[in-house]
């Protein structure tokens, strides 16, 4: 799984598992709106099993001593990975269908434990979505 | 309704499934079939949770799929027949002979002592004789991720390496 490994490993507070360059592009969306891009490490599913999905995020929460997990789509395999992986390690959050106010939410509370900010930036996501105009 | 796609996809129900192709062809039910998944509750809700309300899903072994498969094809809806390797859709083509015309290789992915032929397929020796062997059985092979890219037939993905 494709990642960003000149981050320096301490600063991470959570894993962006999702398809194509979308977790990078949320990152870099974070970077540029608050400068704090550095909480997350982006990681991407393209050309790779269900299997070495699940291997790569183990690797990552290993290395860096992250325990949240944002991933894309609720049905993809990103999520389905974490699933997987959260039978044998239950100390993992798992928040499915990511935006970015959720993650923004998410990076200006540095304060606060990575889990707890995690499910209050929930919220933010959730009511982040309207509709205007007809 | 005959089913709609026959699918080799190692990450089995996963957002090309369900939205890729369950959209466009109107999908209202999977067939899963996969020995360790029909034997493992935990495993079959895990892919449950992945699979909007409208669409069914079955968990099917082997055997149990090829008795099931003509009530499948009968059904009034369009539905998917999923498996998670190539050795599972060679058994299951090679019991229900004649049954199933066209072949949807649509993720196999890296691994050891496979070779890169597409971005989403990468083949052992043994799996490129797999898929032969399917289509010594009259079945149209193509590798297809999503239905709005070309579908390469064997002989092309089979000639095809990518470099890195």
């Amino acid at each position: 799984m494709d990642g960003e490994g000149e981050k320096s490993r301490q600063d991470i507070r959570a894993l962006i598992a999702a398809h194509g360059t979308l977790a990078a592009g949320l990152v870099s969306a974070v970077q540029q709106i608050t400068g704090r891009g550095a909480v997350f490490l982006a990681m991407s599913n393209s050309s790779l099993s269900l299997s070495d999905i699940q291997d790569s995020l183990a690797r990552a929460l290993d290395e860096t001593g992250a325990r949240v997990i944002f991933t894309d789509l609720p049905a993809g395999s990103c999520t389905m990975a974490v699933r997987k992986l959260m039978r044998a390690r239950t100390d993992i959050t798992l928040v499915t269908g990511a935006n970015l106010p959720l993650l923004l939410d998410f990076a200006m509370q540095d304060d606060v434990d990575a889990v707890a900010a995690a499910h209050a930036a929930l919220e933010r996501g959730r009511v982040s979505m309207t509709a205007h105009g007809a | 309704m005959p089913i709609a796609l026959y699918r080799i996809d190692d990450r089995l129900i996963h957002g090309q499934v369900v939205v890729g192709w369950g959209q466009p062809l109107e999908l209202r039910f999977i067939v899963l079939v996969d020995d360790e998944v029909a034997a493992s509750e935990w495993e079959q809700e895990l892919y449950r949770m992945g699979v909007p309300p409208e669409m069914r899903v079955h968990f099917l072994a082997v055997d149990d799929a090829v008795a099931a498969l003509p009530g499948f094809q009968s059904d009034e809806h369009a539905g998917i027949v999923l498996v998670g390797d190539i050795g599972t859709m060679t058994r299951l083509v090679e019991r229900v002979a004649g049954t199933i015309r066209a072949v949807n290789v649509g993720g196999v992915h890296h691994s050891p002592g496979r070779t890169p032929r597409l971005r989403y397929v990468f083949l052992t020796a043994a799996e490129e004789e797999g898929l032969r062997a399917i289509e010594r059985l009259g079945v149209e092979v193509t590798a297809q991720d999503v239905p709005s890219t070309r579908p390469v037939p064997l002989d092309e993905l089979l000639h095809t390496t990518l470099d890195g």
